[in-house]
């Protein structure tokens, strides 16, 4: 991936979305054809950083996200590539048919890069908590679905989403990220899990903010149980890297999703459906938001009143090291 | 109905009050929406304490008026009206934005009693307006519907479209008011999206059009008498209102749609707020 020069002093200075906006400008430099595009918010989800350097590539549409959305198709029909920036509740929500009909139905080149994603605007309350987005837009045929880990994976993210022809739907976190990567040289691909720890007791999937809580809960899991657990980074929802989540099944057969989302539909259903369809049984728990409209607050003691902090994967999974399995002779077979 | 002198002084005062308690509130928050919060205070003041037919013991009384708060980010701006009217308990205001609360930055029917609609996504309010009103004269009810939109807000086609179907049904319960501060979030709206000429596209979508002054208690008085008596054709009231009204140095700054600040600044700013109302009442 060329050209990505993201320091680690960077990503300690800059916000999720301030990287964003950084990357986004950065590629802009070298592709005229990239457009932003947001509703009133250009502060709020950094794409302004764009206009800054590009005024006239910048379309503030105001209000509006239907017409944001719209708007971008159009441009995308005449061969730009808009970057479009609203809340992702907005994004996903606010004007989904015309992301659907728009933009997907015709597998238009729009990258949707959502922000104050999950329960990462806490203290707003449901109307601007988005915990639907990762269910609703996975079934959006075409689209792209990722939920990058903090922000370097962001901006290796929005990179990929540029490089990936079709629809692509980024969703980040409001604020700062606690930081899972200290540099770019992770082997980041779309569609393709990162492994950040190793194990064969048991596999957390997680994506978005959990993945820094799992690796911190596998680290403890470690040190003062001594169980491995396997850590797997799922940056995208769709297409989910199924070879992973079965090797997982196979190896370890004991799996939890941990994801700052409904359980329902989102990062878990989509593990869900994939260990389902291999035929081979295992102990499986979704954590995340428990199909619920999340209370307000912080975005940390919510993850933890949901049990989707680092304590909250702790304990479930201690409790599913006590899943007994029998020996099962077809094992190995394939399916 | 007009305003007698003596209401008038009470009135005044309120929103005096209810101004430093919108500090207050944020500084408990932490944060919040400030700008537009004093922008909407005279109105709602004068809704919650003239004219609103409602009952704080009987929140879910089925014929009280209405208000929908459609601009819902100015929560911080409405939870100290439903404190002081006994909605809420007054206590709660010192929660607001913590975890856990009652009380977070967009309020929650579920949870604020005195709340007639959870809002937040912008455009939804006059839709549900639309809806109250519409059922209402089904159901043989006579309240009022009393909408609250932001100017910005306005570049919703959500709210042109129940606009639209207000003027269809002649549902001259709904009022339409749109505190008209010329700011939004990135700017100023004539900057980031021109609404003018504002009026005249309400007209064009077949209202009456009262402009007013929003914060000039007895031009809005008269505003909304007038609403409340229209007979075939709906009447929006367009209110010129300023962005952090009574505080110096946030008056008309788009870039106080959001604040926080400390106790001290809270201080200064109910100064300047007891500044602007001593100014205000001299002036009556
Ligand atoms: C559908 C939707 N899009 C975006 C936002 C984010 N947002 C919150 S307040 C605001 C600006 C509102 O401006 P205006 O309606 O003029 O309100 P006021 O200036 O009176 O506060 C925006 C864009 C939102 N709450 N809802």
């Amino acid at each position: 991936m060329g050209g990505l020069n993201y320091t680690m002093i960077d990503t300690a200075k800059l916000s999720t979305a301030e990287l964003y906006g950084k990357t986004l400008t950065d590629l802009a430099e070298d592709h005229p054809e990239i457009v932003g595009l947001t509703a009133d918010l250009a502060k709020s989800t950094k794409i302004g950083v764009l206009g800054e350097k590009y005024p006239d590539r910048l379309f503030n549409l105001g209000i509006a996200e239907q017409n944001l959305l719209g708007t971008a198709a159009g441009m995308a029909l005449n061969g730009m590539v808009p970057f479009v920036s609203t809340f992702a509740v907005f994004t996903s929500m606010r004007g989904l048919d015309q992301v659907h009909t728009d933009i997907c139905y015709q597998n238009l080149n729009v990258k949707m890069i959502a922000t104050h994603a999950g329960l990462s605007f806490g203290q707003a309350g449901s109307t601007h908590h988005c915990t639907e987005d990762l269910s609703i837009m996975r079934a959006m045929a075409n689209c792209k679905v990722i939920a990058p880990a903090d922000g370097m994976e962001t901006a290796m993210a929005v990179r990929a989403a540029y490089e990936t022809p079709g629809p692509v739907y980024i969703r980040i976190n409001r604020g700062f990220d606690q930081k899972v990567y200290d540099n770019p040289d992770f082997g980041y691909e779309l569609g393709k899990a990162v492994e950040l720890h190793e194990g064969t007791d048991l596999t957390i999937i997680a994506c978005g903010p959990a993945v820094w809580s799992a690796r911190e809960a596998a680290n403890v899991l470690e040190r003062v149980d001594g169980i491995r657990a396997r850590v797997l980074d799922m940056h995208t929802i769709k297409p989910l890297d199924a070879e992973a989540v079965r090797a997982a099944v196979h190896d370890t057969r004991r799996l939890i999703t941990a994801e700052d989302h409904n359980i329902v539909g989102g990062l878990g259903s989509a593990v869900a459906e994939v260990i389902a369809e291999s035929g081979k049984s295992c102990a499986f728990r979704r954590l995340g938001v428990p199909d619920t409209f999340s209370i307000i607050g912080l975005h940390e003691d919510l993850m933890a009143h949901y049990g989707y902090d680092m304590n909250g994967i702790l304990e479930t999974a201690r409790d599913l090291m006590g899943a007994d399995f029998e020996d099962d002779d077809d094992w190995d077979d394939e399916i | 109905m007009g305003v007698e002198r003596e209401e008038l002084l009470r009135l005044e005062e309120k929103a005096r009050d209810l101004r430093k308690l919108i500090i207050d509130t944020v500084v408990w928050a932490g944060s919040g929406h400030v700008g537009g919060a004093l922008s909407s205070i005279d109105i709602i003041t004068l809704l919650y304490y003239k004219y609103l037919n409602i009952d704080p013991t009987r929140p879910d009384w089925e014929d009280r008026d209405r208000f929908i708060l459609s601009k819902g980010h100015i929560g911080v701006g409405f939870a100290p009206v439903l404190a002081d009217l006994g909605f809420i308990d007054h206590k709660l205001l010192k929660t607001y934005n913590h975890t856990g609360s009652e009380l977070g930055m967009h309020l929650d029917r579920a949870k604020v009693p005195g709340l007639d609609a959870s809002t937040g996504s912008l455009g939804h309010g006059l839709p549900i307006a639309l809806g109250l009103g519409l059922s209402a004269r089904l159901k043989g009810q006579s309240f009022k519907t009393y909408c609250l939109m932001g100017d910005g807000e306005c570049d919703e086609g959500s709210i042109w479209e129940a606009a639209m179907a207000i003027a269809h049904y002649k549902l001259t319960s709904v009022i339409p008011i749109v505190d008209r501060n010329r700011c939004m979030i990135d700017g100023r709206t004539n900057d980031v999206m021109i609404l003018e000429p504002f009026c005249d596209k309400w007209r064009a979508f077949g209202f009456n059009v009262i402009e007013v002054d929003g914060h000039d208690m007895p031009a809005l008085c008269e505003a909304l008498d007038t609403a409340a008596e229209a007979q075939d054709k709906p009447i929006a009231i367009i209110a010129n209102t300023k962005k952090g009204c009574g505080v110096e140095f946030m008056a008309d700054n788009y870039r106080y749609h959001y604040a926080s600040f400390d106790a001290e600044k809270a201080e200064a700013c109910k100064i300047d707020i007891d500044k602007y109302h001593d100014a205000r009442a001299a002036a009556l």
